[in-house]
């Protein structure tokens, strides 16, 4: 670890104490939006481990989360509350495996194409047992309030930036970026890219699936429709390309602005918010490319900075 | 002669109905620099190919060191000790030059991870003559250096057997002597070599031995100047096309 | 049982139709649309708008829809997403900007569309009597809607194999770097098969819209469905496609009659699964190796 290894740790956890101090001062709406951010955040970023270096564009997150919130939903009245993220962790990567498994040998598309559609198949199937077996949504009546979940949210932002950093300096994150630069190369250098690759993604599905499980008090009544709704992984796609996927913080860059815009949209023209997603994406390949990490890189580069 | 490295059995490879490798035949001994010479489409890419994993064979037997690896997935082959370079230069564009001769490092035959790879890797750059140029972005390399470079990412796992697929194509006159006392040194060092080739000058200083390929069949095998007077050969070569 | 079969075929004929659509621009333009089911909407609004305001007869409809249509995914493509064809360093940046630039377009379609028409169902009543077939009956505009769309079909793959422009486009979807050696102007039969392709759909999207109840945010289900049919029938492969996407109505049908409508995503993904784990080059692709 170099001193500046060591420095960012510092500035980190300090960032993360005064974060955690946020509760005390404020509550209600204010609490509520940085909850929200803290939910992206995470889900973003974890997400950005896996599709930065790979380029493979997930919309798997909103099966992954809607997966978790189910654990709590079914589990919350007879396991002890702390069990509930670590089962759903366990889901949400055992579902990672599976498409893994059969979409990661392949390329690009199939992999894009079937997370597409993956939270939609699931919400079916979820609909259907319970039609069958004659339940329909779950009340979670619990006493956890909006600062647990904020807390509990913001440590699990904290344990996948740590999570990702140690990633990035392990063989595991150098393998990926080598197979996001080339993976022919990749593959005669020794590297197992399938099984690197669908190791990432069980880590990322995992995240996405402990923030279900933890979000899961604050909805009170879960249904299969608004467990699973696929809008969830395109914000978070967006998020995470309009921050940038090039640094660990670049996510965060994202969710700031445009989880505030989103609430600001849909306070005020909810029935717009699918044409700002629309402009949004448009923005990021037409005019951000590599979001605002890239853009910073630039400016940086431009002004004689560049330390690189 | 020393232990063969390499056993290449009755190897078929067909495409459809195209046959592109047939019945291939040949050893390579420890230390041993081995030539693919042919006309192009004789199958020479296609054979290094298959000892690579970077596809599996119709039918027959590769062994390394004993070893089946036939059919097996790039990345176990590389493990077990074969590497290779590109006849079109694969380098990583987004890593450093060093980086890229990490990756080489990191993941292969002989694992090496963290300072003791970046050491191991500086050691190679210079050994290839970039000993100057290791924290430059490769999009800023001439194409010599380009080469030298995955030269020099193939050579970091310590390889059983080295694949060159055509290294020394589209080097200039000058780049060309340098590039063949390159892989002379590399010979000298007790390396051994499989080298798929078409520049016959180099063939000629640097094989100790060459199988000759035709339309995916074995026609010739011995020394470069017993290959190269062979008749068929030549028939192969002056009927095939001019590329010699 | 046999009645699930003709009614599956008749659905499949639409699906065939609007998978052909996607087809062309996938196989050809080499662009992953996945703003594709907005242009079938967009088709479905437009016979509906004209039918309730005007009496006009969705057939008829087709006249204008698919001109329009052709028109503008002519213009999308050119505009949009040429450049980034252009700029692109490698097959596989084009496909992750292709896909999230299709992506925006959808979402500012369906955004558009929720706009114009609210996020409400929309159906009209349009030749609702019944037709018998084999001892069983089935609805009039299922019947004619497949049987256009069969035309359609047919139409496009004779243009595609017996004259000269659907030479070119084959040629192109082969391999550009060769038809451009050959001199065919690989960048113009993009286009004009990416405009086609939209046409195609929207047409589709106008037969559909006789029998099936839609909304501004369906889309994503039959880009969704269309995609699925694409990979099974093989990129490129018109027999493919039609044998995939009457298999698909099949699938879909029994699963919807047999053990509940709900499922008929989660049908397509089992023949999906299936097609990934044994035949990912398609069902009638070869082995590349």
């Amino acid at each position: 670890m170099t001193m500046r290894d060591i420095r960012n740790l510092i500035l980190s956890a300090f960032a993360f104490g005064l974060l955690a101090l946020l509760p005390l001062y404020v509550s209600g709406y204010i609490l509520s939006i940085a909850t929200t951010m803290a939910m992206f955040t995470v889900l973003a970023t974890s997400w950005a481990l896996f599709s930065g270096p790979t380029h493979y564009i997930s919309l798997a997150t909103a099966a992954f989360f809607g997966l978790g919130t189910f654990v709590t939903g079914l589990g919350f009245q007879t396991l002890p509350m702390w069990l509930l993220p670590i089962i759903a962790a366990g889901l949400g990567a055992v579902l990672a495996a599976l498409v893994g498994l059969v979409t990661l040998r392949l390329s690009g598309v199939y992999f894009v194409i079937f997370t597409l559609g993956l939270a939609e198949l699931v919400r079916q199937v979820v609909t259907w047992v319970q039609n069958r077996t004659g339940q329909r949504g779950m009340y979670v009546l619990t006493s956890i309030t909006e600062r647990d979940i904020y807390w509990q949210l913001l440590g699990m932002a904290a344990l996948v930036f740590l999570v990702g950093w140690l990633i990035a300096r392990s063989r595991l994150g150098f393998a990926l970026r080598i197979i996001g630069n080339d993976e022919t190369v990749a593959k005669h250098s020794g590297i197992d890219t399938a099984a690197a690759k669908i190791l990432l993604f069980m880590v990322s599905g995992a995240a996405a699936a402990v923030v279900g499980a933890m979000m899961a008090p604050r909805y009170i009544y879960i249904e299969p429709s608004t467990a699973f709704a696929s809008i969830l992984s395109f914000q978070v796609v967006i998020m995470a390309l309009l921050g940038g996927t090039g640094r660990l913080w670049g996510p965060l860059a994202g969710v700031v602005p445009f989880t505030l815009l989103w609430e600001f949209i849909s306070r005020n023209a909810p029935n717009q918010t699918l044409l700002l997603l629309g402009i949004a994406f448009l923005l990021i390949v037409y005019v951000l490319p590599g979001g605002f990490v890239g853009l910073y890189d630039r400016l940086r580069h431009r002004y004689g900075q560049g330390g690189q | 002669m020393a232990r063969v490295v390499l056993e290449v059995r009755d190897i078929t490879k067909r495409f459809g109905g195209l046959v592109a490798v047939r019945d291939m035949v040949f050893d390579v001994h420890q230390t041993e620099v081995m030539g693919i010479i042919g006309p192009n489409g004789s199958g020479k890419s296609t054979m290094i190919n298959m000892i690579s994993g970077a596809f599996a064979p119709s039918a027959g037997e590769i062994r390394l060191n004993g070893q089946e690896i036939a059919g097996k997935s790039a990345h176990r082959i590389a493990r077990m000790g074969v590497a290779r370079t590109f006849q079109l230069v694969r380098l990583l564009p987004e890593l450093s030059v060093v980086e890229n001769v990490v990756a080489g490092a990191a993941f292969g035959h002989r694992k090496r991870w963290g300072a003791e790879a970046e050491r191991h890797a500086r050691q190679l750059l210079d050994r290839v003559g970039m000993g100057q140029q290791v924290n430059m972005p490769v999009s800023s390399l001439t194409y010599i250096n380009t080469k030298r470079v995955e030269l020099a990412r193939a050579l970091a796992c310590e390889p059983e057997v080295l694949l060159l697929d055509e290294w020394l194509a589209g080097l200039n006159p000058t780049e060309l002597q340098t590039g063949i006392a390159l892989i002379r040194s590399l010979r000298d060092e007790g390396r051994t070599v499989i080298l798929v080739e078409h520049v016959m000058d180099a063939i000629r200083s640097l094989c100790d031995r060459c199988v000759v390929m035709s339309s995916g069949a074995k026609i010739a095998e011995g020394t470069p100047a017993e290959v190269l007077e062979d008749p068929e050969v030549i028939r192969a070569y002056l009927g095939a096309d001019e590329d010699a | 049982m046999f009645f699930i079969l003709i009614t599956g075929l008749l659905l499949g004929g639409t699906y065939a139709l609007i998978a052909m659509g996607l087809n062309l621009q996938y196989g050809v333009a080499r662009i992953m649309n996945l703003a594709n089911g907005e242009m079938l909407v967009a088709g479905g609004f437009a016979a509906f708008w004209v039918y309730t305001a005007g009496q006009v007869s969705p057939i008829a409809a087709l006249l204008v829809v698919a001109p329009v249509a052709f028109v503008v995914n002519w213009a999308i493509y050119r505009i949009m997403l040429r450049p980034l064809v252009k700029r692109a360093k490698s097959r596989g940046a084009l496909e992750v900007d292709s896909i999230l630039a299709t992506f925006g377009l959808s979402f500012a379609l369906v955004g558009i569309m929720t706009w114009f028409f609210g996020g409400g169902y929309f159906n009209y009543s349009y030749l609702t009597g019944r037709v018998d077939i084999f001892a069983s009956s089935y609805a009039q505009n299922r019947v004619v809607a497949f049987t256009i769309a069969s035309l359609l079909a047919a139409a496009l793959w004779i243009w595609l194999s017996y004259t000269r422009a659907g030479l070119r486009m084959r040629a192109v979807a082969v391999s550009p770097d060769s038809a451009r050696l050959v001199g065919i102007d690989v960048p113009a039969v993009s286009a004009l098969a990416f405009g086609l392709g939209g046409a195609v759909t929207a047409s589709g999207g106008a037969l559909i819209s006789m029998f099936f109840t839609l909304d501004a945010s369906v889309g994503v289900l039959f880009t969704m469905k269309a995609l699925i049919i694409v990979i099974m029938g093989g990129v490129g492969d018109i027999r493919g496609t039609i044998v995939a996407a009457m298999i698909l109505g099949i699938a879909e049908t029994f699963v919807a009659r047999v053990i509940d409508p709900g499922l008929t995503l989660a049908a397509a993904y089992v023949l999906f699964l299936g097609v990934l784990l044994f035949r990912p080059q398609g069902l009638f692709g070869r082995t590349p190796t």
